[in-house]
């Protein structure tokens, strides 16, 4: 399904990853087992798949938030340990996680500070991002006073101050309600197509998966294996219309089906509103 | 609910005002139905019961003891009560502020030392407990063995009652980050002392404020306490014990000595937790009342 990518263009390159946790010298819980996978640069690429088939902890890997019990991660060409040292990643998580004592235009500059660039630059940079998320009047208030997708639209920018090569998303619009979480989509996309950054998107929606994505990885549960890639063969930009064609619900259908085949869903699952309840419902 | 923060100020001291108010109608209500003769003008009171403790030993008029605060504190003094306690309050005051700062400083750099080191935390997080199960009137006097009768040792057992909330209160408030914080700083690559910085500090705030409010007030106790045996005769302390020994022949001294010293309470308190407000405004916490 995948073709080789070659080495230059590859921004994330996984092979023979395996995770296991353990607990007092003995593992409690083999996570992932035998991960090999490309990213290309520019791709969007999203995890999906049950809770507990390891797919934040694929993220994880990627971001060197943690490391793997064998195999190796590369990202730019480089282990993943000296790309974060490297300051190459970008991270959302499901909650915002903003500094409640700093502005939306301070949280931005974090990054900037860590980086050590000078007052004025990180001026200029904190204000294009949150205009490029469309917050600029917003800058000079705290995190409390604004909407959940708001607060989220901030964790972007700051995401993005850095120009990072790779933007880890680890379900970030999961705790979002329907609407807006679509708005988010249609957002994400702009901002992929706008930067080019690399994205890396773990879901519980098939909807959003296919609706963002390049490629879907598809996971199974217990050891977290990639049972399948979709590829999704929709035109780009994506708008409210790409939710209604055909071609949109075909891919929707194939990663349903390679995810029932993996054992992901239970075969109770036949609509779109079920995997909305399966992702408020859980955690990965 | 929903107050503008000037309507709940000013409901808050209403309230203050109406309890004080309170307070005192009982206290004379006492004294009305069970205290003492009441003698005025050409009139007499005798109230009908006796309660054994609205006695006028035990429990002064409240305008003797307001009365007492404008006589000279001594036969023949130029000074009131009221100008020595004032005195006396700001120098135990003095003494408890250094001793404060400096416990803040101390607590704050243990709870730092032992939140990032678990060995260090179990090795001396039990000795930290225990230094505050002895009781400070049996310290106090070592101390001043040890470090002379001088303010060192009442600045000293200051300190000793002001560290240990602070220490307790921010190994919790330096843990409170949410961990995806931490990660977050982790997938920057953040150093330790910019997590510290960054992150731990700021957002233990709310914990320290809430230590520092408990710390202002034993801080107070651990002058006023200290002052006895570190014989400094300017404070409150050594105004205490004075008018102990003379509480027969005019108890509303003491009580005016403890009434001082429970308005140094709060206004120390008071202080920090405007000072609180002040560093945690827009952080979008429920304000608090205490």
């Amino acid at each position: 399904m995948t073709d080789q990518p070659d080495r230059a263009a590859s921004v994330v390159r996984i092979s023979g990853v395996d995770k296991e946790f353990s607990a007092g010298g003995r593992v409690v819980t083999t996570a992932l087992s035998g991960i090999d996978l490309d990213i290309r640069r520019g791709e969007f690429v999203s995890l999906i798949g049950p809770s507990g088939c390891g797919k934040s902890t694929l993220l994880r890997l990627i971001g060197d938030l943690i490391a793997p019990t064998a195999g190796s991660v590369e990202v730019n060409g480089k282990p993943a340990h000296a790309a974060r040292l490297g300051r190459e990643y970008g991270m959302v998580f499901q909650a915002p996680v903003l500094f409640e004592w700093r502005s939306v235009e301070d949280n931005v500059k974090l990054p900037l500070e860590l980086l050590g660039m000078a007052r004025s630059e990180r001026e200029t940079r904190a204000r294009q991002m949150l205009d490029l998320v469309e917050l600029g009047e917003f800058r000079g208030h705290h995190p409390h006073q604004l909407s959940g997708g708001m607060q989220q639209r901030v964790a972007i920018a700051r995401a993005l101050a850095l120009q990072p090569a790779i933007l880890l998303m680890d379900e970030p619009f999961g705790a979002l309600d329907e609407m807006t979480r679509e708005r988010m989509n249609s957002e994400v996309l702009r901002i992929w197509q706008q930067t080019g950054t690399t994205i890396v998107f773990v879901t519980h929606s098939i909807p959003e998966a296919v609706f963002l994505s390049t490629r879907v990885v598809v996971m199974s549960p217990r050891p977290g294996r990639i049972t399948r890639v979709v590829d999704v063969p929709l035109g780009q930009p994506r708008n409210d219309d790409t939710r209604e064609e055909p071609r949109y619900f075909q891919v929707v259908t194939e990663v349903r089906e390679a995810l029932r085949a993996g054992g992901g869903l239970g075969g109770e699952s036949t609509g779109a509103s079920d995997d909305r309840l399966a992702a408020e419902g859980r955690v990965g | 609910m929903q107050l503008s923060p000037e309507r709940g100020w000013l409901r808050r001291l209403l309230t203050f005002v109406a309890f004080v108010a309170l307070v005192l109608v009982v206290w004379e209500g006492l004294k009305f139905v069970g205290g003492d003769p009441w003698r005025g003008d050409g009139w007499e009171w005798h109230p009908p019961l006796e309660i054994w403790f609205a006695s006028d030993l035990l429990l002064p008029h409240i305008w003797d003891i307001w009365g007492a605060l404008a006589d000279p504190v001594q036969r023949g003094s130029e000074q009131s009560l009221a100008q020595f306690l004032v005195g006396a309050a700001f120098y135990t005051w003095r003494e408890a502020a250094i001793g404060f700062v400096l416990g803040a400083i101390i607590g704050i750099a243990l709870a730092a030392l032992f939140v990032h080191s678990r060995l260090l935390e179990r090795a001396l997080v039990p000795y930290v407990i225990a230094s505050q199960t002895i009781p400070i009137v049996a310290l106090a006097p070592m101390i001043v063995f040890a470090f002379g009768p001088s303010v060192v040792s009442v600045v000293i057992i200051a300190t000793y009652l002001t560290f240990f909330p602070v220490t307790i209160s921010m190994i919790r408030g330096l843990r409170a980050p949410d961990p995806r914080a931490l990660e977050l700083m982790r997938s920057y690559a953040a150093s330790r002392w910019s997590v510290f910085w960054k992150v731990r500090m700021p957002a233990s705030l709310p914990y320290l404020f809430t230590a520092l409010k408990i710390s202002a007030t034993a801080s107070i106790v651990g002058a006023i306490v200290g002052e006895g045996p570190g014989g400094i005769p300017d404070g409150l302390g050594r105004a205490i014990v004075n008018f102990n020994t003379q509480y027969i022949s005019g108890p509303e001294k003491l009580w005016a000595a403890i009434l001082a010293s429970a308005i140094l309470g709060i206004a120390f308190f008071a202080l920090i937790r405007l000072g609180e407000a002040l560093t945690l405004r827009g952080r979008g916490l429920d304000a608090g009342t205490a």
